[in-house]
C-alpha cells in the first residue's frame, strides 16, 4: 500500500465527518493553543520586565534605611533616614560612582484650575544620570538655587499633559504643597513601568523638599550608580562598610539599612514570571493531555461505528497493518492539523494580549516547536490504542457487525 | 514481506483442484452447549466449477463459505488451497491469500458508504499498491465488463441494490481472483433483478474461467450452478448436478 493512499484514505474519513472532525480537533486547538500563548506570554513578561529593569539604570544601587528580610513574609522594619552628610562621605570616599541624594514625598500639586497629588522628589543633578531619565528641554538646578533650597522644579512630561493641557510649562508657577514653584525643565519621556507613571514627577533641590514639603533635614534614600559596569558588589561593600561606621548601629545588631541593586530585583522578579510561566504552562499542558483523551475517545468511538468497514477492508485484502497504519494516520491527521490550527490561534492570542497590555511580543520557534511535536506526538499515543482495536478485529466478526 | 510471498507463491495454476477441504470442523462453546456449525466436512472443487452451497438456516454453509473463503478459521480439520495448507497461514498471510486470489461478493453488498462505486472498486488495488492511473483504468474495466461504467461516480446511495451488487461484483474481480466466493448475492434483491445479476456471474465465469462458490437457498438460484452441496445441521449431505441434488 502506497503512502500516499494511506494519508488519501484518511483525509477522505476526516472529511466525510466535517463537524465530529471540528470537534475532535477543538481539544488540541485549545491546548496548543494555550500552551502556546501562556508560555509566550510569561516570556513577554519577563522580557519586559528585563526591559524595564534595564531602563532604571543597570549598575544603579538603592540605599534604603531599615531592615529587608529577603523571601516571602519579609520583615521591613523602619529606621532612621539618611543625613545628607552620609551622601558626601559616600561621593567622597567610594571611587568610582555617581551620588544622589533622594528626598521622597507627595504634595498637592495646583496648576492653573487642576490639582493632583504628585510624587516629588528633592534630589541634585546627578538624579540624571544616576537614574537614567535625562532633561528634555529647560535646564538644571544651579548651585545657588540647590544650596538656598530655591522654590524650582524639573516636571515629567505627564504633567505637561493632564495639567497645563499643552500649554508652555517652562517659566510657570504651580503650587507645590502650600509653596509658589517656577518651573524650569521637563524631563524626557519614560513611560510606565510596572503600573507605575514615572513621568508623573515633579524634581526639586534636596533642600527645598527638606524645608518647604517635608520640615526634616534628612534624606529617606541613596541612589549610586557604578561607572563601571561589574563593580556593583565592590561598591555596595564599601558603602555598606562605610554606613556602619557612620550609623554605628548597636554592636552586634543588623544594619539598620541595606543596599539592593537593580540587577537583585532583576533576578527576583524573573523569577517569579519563570514560575508563573511554568505554572500557567503545567496548566495548559492538562488542557492538550484532556484534548488527546477526546482524539482517543472519538477513535474509539469511529473505530465501533466503523466495524462494518473495517470488516470490507480485511475482507478484500487489507491486512492488519493496513488498518492500523489507517487509523493511527487519521488520529495523528487530526491532532497535526489541531496543532497548526493550535498554534495560530497561540500566536495571534498572545499577540492580541501583548498589544493591549503594551508589553513585548515574543515570537519563540522553541516554544511552537514544543507545542506542535507535542500535537503530533498526542496523535500517536491517543490514536495508538483504538487503531489497534480496529486492526485486531475478527474480518467476519466484523463484517457481522450491525 | 519474504515469507508471506514465498507462502502465496506456492500457490501453483497446475494443481486440478482449487479447494481440497478434509474433515472440516467449526465447534462453538463445549460441553452442554457446544454447537457444531461444521461436523466434519469433506469437499473438493475444481478449477472453473461453478458450486452453489444449499442448505436449510443453521445448516453450516455460510460457516463453510466463510472457513473456503479465509475469512474464518477451523476448529479441526485440513483445507488445501491449490495445493497450499491454510492452516499454517498467519493473519496477514491470510489477507494477502485473500487480496490476491479471492473475490468476495455479500448478501448486503457491503460497498463502503459515502464512496464513489469507482473508488469502492479501486480499494483492492490501493492495498495492492497500484498506482492511481492505472487503477482508474483496471476499476473502469472492471465497471464496464458489469456494464457500470456510467455510474462510476454515484456513491452507494445513489446505486438500486442491483446496481450495488454489480459494483461489488466488479469490485471483486478488478484483481482478476481465481476464485469468486458469493454469500446469498441475491437474497436482497427482486426475482427479476436477481435474474440478471446470476446471468452476470454466468457469463463472467465463460469468459473468464473463474472459479464460483456461492450460497444460497434458493433453490432457482442454485439451478444456475453446475454443481450443488446441500448441507444439513454441519454435515455435507448431498454432492450432485442441480437435477440431482434439488427436487
Amino acid at each position: 500500500m502506497r503512502a500516499l493512499d494511506t494519508l488519501g484514505m484518511s483525509v477522505q474519513a476526516i472529511a466525510r465527518n466535517k463537524l465530529r472532525s471540528f470537534l475532535t480537533t477543538l481539544g488540541i486547538i485549545i491546548g496548543v493553543a494555550s500552551v502556546v500563548a501562556m508560555v509566550h506570554l510569561g516570556q513577554s513578561a519577563t522580557r519586559s520586565v528585563t526591559e524595564q529593569i534595564a531602563s532604571i539604570g543597570s549598575n544603579l544601587l538603592f540605599v534604603m534605611p531599615g531592615t529587608a528580610q529577603r523571601g516571602p513574609g519579609g520583615l521591613r522594619t523602619s529606621a532612621e533616614n539618611f543625613e545628607l552628610g552620609d551622601v558626601e562621605a559616600i561621593r567622597n570616599e567610594v571611587a568610582g560612582i555617581l551620588v544622589a541624594p533622594a528626598l521622597t514625598t507627595s504634595a498637592t500639586v495646583v496648576i492653573g484650575n487642576a490639582n493632583d497629588t504628585i510624587p516629588v522628589i528633592g534630589t541634585t543633578n546627578d538624579y540624571f544620570a544616576v537614574r537614567n531619565h535625562y532633561l528634555d528641554y529647560g535646564r538644571e538646578f544651579e548651585d545657588s538655587e540647590q544650596s538656598a533650597g530655591a522654590a524650582v522644579c524639573i516636571i515629567g512630561k505627564t504633567l505637561i499633559e493632564e495639567m497645563f493641557l499643552g500649554q508652555e510649562p517652562l517659566g510657570a508657577n504651580i503650587r507645590v504643597g502650600r509653596t509658589a514653584c517656577r518651573v524650569i525643565g521637563v524631563l524626557v519621556e519614560k513611560g510606565e513601568s510596572m503600573g507605575q507613571d514615572r513621568d508623573k514627577i515633579i524634581l526639586m533641590p534636596v533642600k527645598a523638599v527638606q524645608r518647604r514639603l517635608v520640615g526634616e533635614l534628612d534624606v529617606s534614600a541613596i541612589y549610586v550608580s557604578a561607572l563601571v559596569d561589574g563593580t556593583t558588589g565592590l561598591v555596595q561593600a564599601q558603602i555598606e562598610s562605610l554606613l556602619r561606621q557612620r550609623r554605628n548601629p548597636a554592636a552586634g545588631g543588623a544594619d539598620d539599612f541595606y543596599v539592593r541593586d537593580t540587577q537583585d530585583i532583576a533576578q527576583t522578579l524573573e523569577s517569579t514570571t519563570n514560575t508563573l510561566t511554568v505554572l500557567l504552562g503545567a496548566i495548559a499542558a492538562v488542557s492538550l493531555l484532556v484534548g488527546g483523551i477526546g482524539i482517543m475517545n472519538i477513535m474509539l468511538v469511529s473505530v465501533t461505528e466503523r466495524t462494518r468497514e473495517i470488516g470490507i477492508r480485511l475482507a478484500i485484502g487489507a491486512r492488519a497493518r493496513d488498518v492500523l497504519t489507517q487509523f493511527l494516520v487519521e488520529s495523528i491527521a487530526l491532532s497535526t492539523l489541531g496543532g497548526i490550527i493550535g498554534l495560530i490561534v497561540g500566536v495571534g492570542g498572545t499577540w492580541l494580549v501583548t498589544w493591549q497590555l503594551d508589553m513585548p511580543f515574543v515570537v519563540s520557534p522553541a516554544v511552537m516547536a514544543v507545542g506542535f511535536t507535542f500535537s503530533v506526538a498526542i496523535g500517536v499515543i491517543f490514536g495508538y490504542f483504538p487503531a489497534r482495536k480496529a486492526a485486531m478485529l475478527n474480518p467476519i466478526d466484523a463484517l457481522r457487525h450491525e | 514481506m519474504g515469507p508471506v510471498n514465498v507462502g502465496v507463491s506456492e500457490i501453483s495454476q497446475s494443481s486440478p483442484c482449487v479447494v481440497e477441504a478434509r474433515d472440516i470442523y467449526k465447534i462453538y462453546g463445549s460441553g452442554a452447549t457446544e454447537v457444531r456449525a461444521l461436523d466434519g466436512v469433506s469437499l473438493n472443487i475444481r478449477a472453473g466449477e461453478f458450486v452453489a452451497i444449499m442448505g436449510p438456516s443453521g445448516s453450516g454453509k455460510s460457516t463453510c463459505m466463510n472457513i473456503l473463503g479465509c475469512l474464518d478459521v477451523p476448529s479441526s480439520g485440513e483445507y488445501r488451497f491449490r495445493g497450499v495448507e491454510v492452516g499454517g497461514l498467519n493473519r496477514d498471510e491470510l489477507a494477502l491469500l485473500r487480496r490476491n486470489f479471492m473475490g468476495f461478493v455479500f448478501q448486503s453488498f457491503n460497498l463502503l458508504p459515502r464512496t464513489s462505486a469507482l473508488s469502492n472498486v479501486e480499494l483492492p488495488l490501493i492495498y495492492e499498491g497500484v498506482r492511481p492511473a492505472q487503477r482508474h483504468e483496471l476499476a473502469m474495466q472492471a465497471l464496464t465488463t458489469v456494464g457500470l461504467a456510467d455510474r462510476a461516480h454515484a456513491t452507494s446511495a445513489q446505486l438500486s441494490g442491483g446496481q450495488q451488487q454489480r459494483v461489488a461484483i466488479a469490485r471483486a474481480l478488478v484483481t482478476e481472483p481465481p476464485l469468486l466466493l458469493a454469500d446469498e448475492p441475491t437474497g436482497n434483491l427482486d426475482t427479476a433483478m436477481a435474474g440478471e445479476i446470476m446471468k452476470e456471474l454466468v457469463s463472467i465465469r465463460e469468459q473468464r474461467g473463474i472459479t464460483i462458490l456461492m450460497v444460497t437457498h434458493e433453490p432457482d438460484i442454485a439451478r444456475y450452478a453446475d454443481r450443488v452441496l446441500f448441507f444439513t445441521d454441519g454435515k455435507l449431505v448431498r454432492d450432485g448436478t442441480p437435477s440431482e441434488v434439488i427436487p
